[in-house]
């Protein structure tokens, strides 16, 4: 053997290195089908937005039709710590869903109101663009998607997002479900998690648990693409506005208020 | 030269021992967290993240430090610092270590996390801080090791160690703008969004990291026979001042910004930390304090009587620490996510469990810099010998 | 060899006590058991035939896992005449729906904890 211990230890640490490296490098190189990330184009033309008209959803009080629906449907536990809270869509009051959009004369109508807010699904995501293993990242049809399995736990996205959409998994929560449906896996602890636009319903033509559950027909679904979908009308035809326009996260919830 | 590890005076086992049984319980506490979870902690869906990355924050400011010792030496071939270069490299050694440590305690599923070797995703920040500061790592450990251990045979190092140590310079500032790129990238945290958050990271971490050497260095000059001489630790001095005064600088700065401004989002997080916010201001004791603290150093370092007094100096040093320590360690993070993006006040405070495991991690990374220190101390009292 | 009277019985209570693992379960007929899975009774089709299953379900499941969620590829195909989607819970649960008597009997006697269950449901309706 003409290799001295120098040389042998040289060569085995150029190999770990290549071996630890080497997977991602052809990832990266390979040029094949590349992951979803940022900048996903629309497939077939479709990209899905939502309105949220609270013009009708403030005629019921005391209605919880659409966080019930999408809560039972997704297996979303009910914490009892309120830090732990898990939430995928759920109502704040309007001057905290609109920071700085209340003032001293605000109309009663809105004053102090429960407004829905849920994930914005924005087109320019920064969560997407933190998370350090596209365990977040955007499909095809604009809907930012958690994959669970890949999540580390790291939380960088939950800093990102502008809008506190994101929940965590601080414990494992199977024994706070009050009611599984095994058609939905559950999440376990150390996962970040959010609405995720009923992508599994959506693949089978239905509308988002949320948008089906309504009994006022206040959210509004669809391809945002298709300039004859509902939502499109509905954009077309009243002023809507979106939470934080300015941060450049261009969000698909918009608000008819 | 590892065996000279291997031996030593009593108080060098009972402190190794003590630090020992320190790991020990933050081990236990770690295994609590991760069969039971992050909740554990008094971190929540608001502040999500708290004491593990602000301490992380804290230390890769110390680990960066290490370049303030050896861009004068190599660079500037300023002698003083020959006899101490290795002392702060090590000291990075022990930070980034510490560092690494603290992100995988605050994970939420640590077993994955080579997912962001096997998915590389350039993109994302937090996937560049991983490999600058992995390569910091071992870049100063390459360095250290081989620079002592020519040192110890009383050779000259080999040639190809000097293109290591010159990269290590702007890697070393590279460490500290990537962790503030993790925050200052993030379009929903006001406190964080500003242009000289790596400006005031560097700063606060050329002033944190030399004081603690500062320190470090009287407590090796009493404990061993190495003395590292007055020159060097004089000079480090004033690196803390000048660094000091421009950590406090950047802050008026971002005051000014702020209330000048009067726009509320960027009002808000400083008044929280330094008034509170709707009746809520933990953290304003603290923040007042390592003001306090933050002042006192910066006198007692501007004063030449004070500088030149090694007991005033060393009350210098801690003070400085202590403020940066909290500024970063305590302030920075938890006022970031105060108030929540719905401007609502919802307050954190650690746990026992994640004080001890904090404890634990700062232990591995002072037994790790006690054992890398004694055997550079030994090599360094032999050849004296 | 000095102290030949201790060491060389000692050498072989030692290797005796070292490969036990090896010996023990043929000895004592242990070596012949052999997990059963409960198959299941009204169904003969699985997605794939029984011997590529036997190799690989724990790799078609992570082929499952990212063309469902990254890829939105959610249906499988046609077996049997029935259309299914690539899911644990609801398609491979569907036909091998007792957990316990089927997946647990290889996976407990290999000592293998796969984490799926961690999230995914169990079916408890049909057995």
């Amino acid at each position: 053997m003409g290799v001295d211990r120098r040389e042998f230890l040289k060569i085995a640490g150029l190999s770990t290195l290549l071996g630890l490296g080497g997977k991602g490098a052809l990832e990266v190189l390979s040029g094949k089908e590349a992951e979803a990330s940022l900048q996903a184009e629309p497939q077939g033309g479709v990209r899905y937005a939502m309105v949220v008209d609270m013009r009708k959803c403030l005629e019921r009080e005391n209605c919880h039709d659409c966080m019930e629906a999408c809560h039972r449907e997704h297996n979303v536990p009910r914490m009892d710590n309120p830090r732990h809270e898990i939430k995928w869509i759920w109502t704040e009051p309007y001057e905290h869903a609109f920071p700085g959009q209340g003032h001293e004369y605000t109309e009663e109508r809105l004053l102090g109101k429960p407004f829905v807010v849920l994930c914005n699904h924005c087109d320019n995501p920064p969560c997407v663009r933190v998370c350090p293993t596209k365990a977040t990242f955007r499909t095809p049809e604009g809907i930012v998607m958690m994959d669970f399995h890949r999540c580390i736990g790291c939380r960088f996205c939950m800093a990102g997002c502008p809008y506190g959409s994101r929940s965590f998994n601080w414990k494992d929560p199977r024994k706070y479900i009050p009611e599984t449906n095994s058609d939905f896996p559950t999440r376990m602890r150390g996962v970040v998690e959010k609405c995720n636009f009923c992508a599994e319903r959506l693949v089978k033509g239905l509308p988002p648990a949320c948008v089906a559950a309504c009994k006022e027909g206040a959210l509004v679904f669809g391809n945002v693409r298709d300039p004859e979908s509902d939502v499109r009308r509905v954009l077309r035809e009243n002023f809507t506005i979106r939470r934080k326009p300015e941060l450049g996260t261009l969000p698909q919830v918009y608000y008819i208020v | 030269m590892l065996e000279k590890a291997l031996v030593g005076s009593r108080k060098y086992w009972l402190w190794l021992s003590f630090l020992a049984a320190v790991i020990g319980v933050g081990v236990l506490c770690y295994l609590w967290q991760f069969f039971v979870g992050l909740g554990i902690t008094g971190l929540g869906r608001d502040v999500s993240w708290g004491f593990y990355i602000a301490q992380f924050t804290f230390l890769v400011g110390v680990a960066a430090s290490a370049v303030m010792l050896v861009l004068p030496y190599y660079l500037h071939h300023y002698k003083q610092f020959g006899k101490i270069t290795i002392l702060g490299e090590f000291l990075a050694v022990s930070s980034v270590l510490m560092c690494m440590l603290f992100i995988f305690v605050d994970m939420g599923q640590p077993l994955r996390v080579l997912n962001v070797i096997l998915h590389p995703t350039p993109h994302s920040i937090m996937f560049w801080d991983m490999v600058v500061l992995s390569g910091y790592l071992l870049l100063n450990i390459v360095i250290g090791w081989v620079v002592l251990d020519a040192e110890h045979k009383e050779i000259p190092p080999p040639a190809w160690v000097k293109p290591l140590i010159y990269v290590s310079i702007p890697w070393a500032v590279s460490i500290h703008t990537v962790t503030a790129f993790l925050y200052a990238g993030l379009p929903g945290r006001h406190l964080w969004l500003t242009a000289i958050m790596a400006a005031r990271f560097l700063s606060s971490a050329f002033a944190s990291g030399p004081a603690l050497l500062i320190l470090l260095c009287f407590v090796v000059r009493n404990l061993t026979r190495f003395d590292p001489g007055k020159e060097p630790i004089q000079k480090l001095a004033q690196i803390v001042c000048y660094a000091m005064i421009l950590n406090v600088f950047f802050a008026l700065l971002e005051v000014f910004t702020a209330f000048y401004s009067q726009i509320p989002s960027h009002m808000h997080s400083l008044e929280y930390l330094f008034v509170g916010l709707e009746g809520h201001g933990r953290l304003v004791p603290f923040m007042w304090t390592a003001v306090v603290l933050a002042v006192a150093g910066i006198v007692l370092l501007i004063v030449p009587s004070t500088r030149r007094n090694e007991k005033t100096l060393a009350v210098a040093a801690a003070a400085v620490f202590a403020a940066a320590w909290i500024d970063k360690g305590m302030g920075l993070v938890v006022g970031g996510f105060v108030p929540n993006p719905f401007e609502k006040v919802v307050e954190y405070a650690p746990t026992p469990p994640e004080l001890l495991i904090t404890l634990g991690v700062w232990a591995v990374g002072f037994f790790v810099l006690t054992v890398l220190y004694k055997i550079a101390i030994s090599v360094k009292e032999e050849l004296a010998a | 060899m000095y102290d030949g009277g201790k060491i060389i019985p000692g050498l072989l209570v030692f290797l005796f006590l070292i490969t036990s693992p090896a010996w023990y379960n043929v000895v004592t007929g242990r070596a012949d058991y052999r997990p059963e899975p409960q198959l299941p009774s009204d169904q003969k089709e699985c997605v794939k035939s029984t011997p590529y299953m036997k190799a690989f379900h724990m790799d078609l499941l992570n082929q499952w896992r990212d063309d469902v969620v990254r890829r939105g590829a959610r249906v499988y195909g046609t077996v049997g005449g029935q259309t299914y989607d690539k899911s644990l819970s609801n398609t491979c649960l569907s036909c091998h729906a007792n957990k316990a008597e089927f997946c647990d009997r290889c996976h407990n006697y290999l000592g293998v904890k796969p984490y799926c269950w961690d999230c995914h449901v169990e079916r408890k309706e049909k057995s």
